[in-house]
């Protein structure tokens, strides 16, 4: 018999105010630009500040989300690890790229070697936590966050573990930006907040973030809602997506209608919302539909985000009015599906139920 | 007792041998990949010694048919180990049951991002690789060359561990019925980014690496990429499938003691292979072969050293490490040591340990340094990785 798996906790920093988890997207940041920066916590409260000095910014924001899961949940220790990360602490790898370039490969130091590791986000979580668990990073693109799920579901399910942590980060850097802002990625000019969803022109906003979220197959006091089911695609072909979905959904046994609303990836880009739009133009027409990279930018890891809001919306009962997409009304949640894909790629669904 | 999960198939290039072939001919015949580096201009090759791979990217995309240029190193090896073990599985359709693909890298695409760093911002000509930089996009470039889509296909980067932890959640996706079939495995090439990252740690050696001698004088970087295909008991019986062993035991835990050395007594170590031992439903004395992780650093040698003893209470089996053949190969490690721990298996061999000479003197532990005929049915296999990641997989001729 598989056992269930309950999100019992939320930690999040992300370009919004979403530290602070007493707040529900009240105060908005709001912006007119191409990048995106966290809004930083106050990361003495986290961290010493000897140590935040030379840490990466990837490390420093997971510190605070996972830090406040932990507290939420109420533990010291996890069973298991598990973090998602596009590009990992890419300020860091950049930085020594340079350096190398710069120097002729001379005076270097290994800090920013060290912190390049993809894993340094999940290995210095274990180290201050001192969990000798599980630890695994998966890095593959917009899907990183939807791995660690499904590898902690797995877990969870086998009762192989009772708690883990799993979560999902990626920073803003500069040079990664311009690179993908001259390979159309990343939009040309900027752009408001308001406006970006319906830009009609092509690349994203780019953003950053971190989030983490205590997984376990125990109920809790603070638990926001069940991880039903994942599916992972590396491609899907248009015109089967509206099938695909139908079909992940007969899998749990339920249907369209069985859905209180749906928290899309769209970003912007004029190229690729085309795989929601259609989608809300057809399967979803009848569904309140939700928005949420307007909000976050757009990442690898963005849809950390959007799971942080579909557990908040479960937990307080409201819908924010800046994520509708719809005028359809979300009364009383009790399921909600996440879908993401990046550029056409790495498509992914997320089945969440209020418990 | 467990079941394990069927290896059906391997494919595998390395410094020693472009195939799983030419892999075992080197092991079996003492000779090593270990060189002077000739392909990365660097201004440390007089004072390294890597294990290389022959072949130059543009031989490699001439044998993919690809344009020259097209692809980082770190998909080029990749594809080539994955076609190989693709063919040694005997699949014609890769659709014909849920197939997946779990690959690790540390590298990923930075070979061609140190290169072109600042290139980009002068002109266009090798944009193509600005997207190449993270590491699923090596995945992505293997799962469409094999002609896998609407597939579960991911990436771990676990450091030096990745190749074995893509292993374990293959093998973890078949036990829950997730997948029928998952090719697992990682591919790393040679970089000036981890040759330099490396020697900043101070622990590569200037000439060829001695695992577990009393002399070492750390590591010799190694690039290659290692795929096997596994399978479900469902789709081995519908189609007969030969067998080349199984993987039988894995577990993963974390030393938590610093993000790039490991503790004195190899805490995480130990907790890796008590979880294999229990997922495998096996006990130590059951274990005819060691692979080490060995890479001759002196703190992975003397850690590792230290938690052999504890787990094999002082009686440990017949172990060497086979990375004095190919270097250190970073996230393809695992897979890479995976596939010779198969090869041992079938071929009933222990490799030798080369390059060792004088006992450490913690210890009086003394790897096999020639090689020895034995039947073998059980292989333990290590590996290590930065953050603290431990990991071991147990291999068995029978389920």
């Amino acid at each position: 018999m598989k056992k269930e798996v309950y999100i019992n906790s939320i930690g999040s920093v992300s370009v919004q105010k979403t530290f602070d988890s007493t707040q529900f997207l009240e105060d908005i940041v709001t912006y007119n630009d191409t990048t995106l920066k966290v809004v930083d916590p106050n990361y003495k409260e986290y961290i010493p500040p000897a140590a935040a000095r030379r840490m990466a910014k990837g490390i420093k924001m997971s510190a605070v989300s996972s830090k406040n899961a932990m507290k939420e949940a109420g533990l010291q220790n996890v069973d298991a690890i598990i973090v998602g990360t596009g590009l990992g602490c890419l300020g860091d790898s950049e930085k020594f790229v340079s350096d190398i370039i710069k120097n002729d490969e001379q005076y270097l130091t290994p800090t920013r070697f060290i912190q390049s590791s993809h894993n340094t986000v999940a290995g210095s979580i274990a180290l201050d936590m001192g969990c000798k668990g599980h630890n695994f990073t998966y890095v593959n693109a917009s899907i990183s966050f939807e791995s660690s799920l499904w590898d902690a579901k797995l877990q969870l399910q086998a009762n192989e573990a009772t708690h883990i942590l799993v979560g999902g980060v990626d920073e803003m850097v500069d040079h990664h930006v311009d690179t993908h802002r001259f390979i159309g990625h990343v939009k040309d000019k900027p752009v408001t907040m308001e406006e970006v969803l319906s830009s009609n022109t092509k690349g994203a906003v780019i953003g950053e973030g971190s989030h983490f979220f205590v997984l376990s197959n125990k109920k809790g006091k603070s638990t926001y809602s069940k991880l039903t089911s994942i599916g992972i695609y590396n491609t899907l072909e248009k015109d089967k997506i509206a099938d695909v979905i139908t079909g992940f959904l007969k899998d749990n046994e339920l249907s369209v209608q069985d859905l209180d609303g749906v928290i899309l990836g769209n970003n912007g880009d004029v190229e690729y919302d085309h795989f929601y739009t259609n989608l809300c133009s057809s399967i979803f027409d009848n569904t309140p539909q939700l928005v949420f990279k307007h909000l976050s930018g757009e990442y690898d890891t963005a849809t950390g985000f959007g799971f942080w809001l579909a557990n908040k919306i479960f937990k307080t009962g409201e819908v924010p009015k800046i994520v509708k997409l719809n005028d359809k009304n979300i009364t009383e949640p009790k399921r909600l599906l996440l879908y993401n894909q990046y550029r056409g790629r790495n498509h992914s669904l997320v089945l969440l139920e209020k418990c | 007792m467990n079941r394990g999960i069927a290896i059906t198939g391997m494919g595998l290039i390395s410094s020693i041998g472009n195939n799983v072939e030419e892999n075992l001919t080197s092991l079996t015949s003492n000779k090593t990949g270990i060189s002077r580096i000739t392909q990365i201009n660097t201004v440390h090759k007089n004072d390294i010694m890597v294990g290389e791979i022959s072949q130059t990217n543009d031989m490699l995309e001439k044998q993919l048919g690809l344009a020259p240029n097209s692809y980082s190193r770190t998909p080029l090896l990749g594809i080539i180990a994955a076609k190989e073990a693709i063919s040694q599985a005997g699949i014609d359709n890769i659709k014909d049951c849920r197939t997946g693909l779990i690959s690790g890298t540390t590298v990923g695409g930075m070979d061609k991002a140190e290169q072109y760093f600042y290139d980009y911002y002068e002109s266009d000509e090798h944009w193509n690789h600005i997207n190449g930089l993270h590491a699923g996009d090596s995945t992505q470039k293997i799962a469409d060359a094999i002609g896998l889509a609407e597939s579960f296909v991911t990436t771990i980067s676990t450091a030096c561990s990745s190749s074995a932890n893509a292993i374990m959640l293959g093998a973890r996706m078949i036990k829950a019925g997730e997948l029928d079939r998952v090719i697992v495995g990682g591919s790393d090439c040679l970089s000036k980014f981890t040759i330099n990252g490396f020697k900043t740690l101070m622990i590569l050696s200037d000439t060829y690496n001695t695992p577990f001698d009393e002399h070492r004088k750390g590591l010799n970087l190694g690039e290659a990429a290692a795929f096997l295909v596994l399978e479900s008991d469902e789709i081995v019986s519908r189609e007969n499938k030969k067998v080349l062993a199984y993987v039988k035991g894995y577990g993963n835990a974390n030393d938590a003691f610093h993000q790039t050395a490991s503790s004195e007594n190899g805490d995480g170590a130990v907790l890796a292979m008590e979880k294999a031992f229990k997922v495998a439903g096996l006990k130590p004395s059951d274990i005819d072969y060691i692979n080490a992780h060995g890479t001759a650093t002196p703190n992975n040698d003397l850690s590792e050293g230290r938690s052999l003893l504890r787990i094999f209470d002082n009686n440990v089996p017949e172990f060497s490490s086979t990375k004095a053949f190919t270097g250190h190969t970073l996230a393809a490690a695992g897979s890479v040591e995976a596939i010779y721990s198969v090869l041992a298996i079938q071929n009933n061999i222990i490799y030798p340990n080369i390059g060792f000479k004088t006992p450490m003197s913690e210890f009086d532990l003394v790897p096999e340094t020639a090689l020895k005929h034995k039947e073998i049915n059980t292989v333990l296999s290590n590996s290590f990785g930065f953050g603290g990641n431990c990991s071991t997989l147990i291999f068995t001729k029978e389920a």
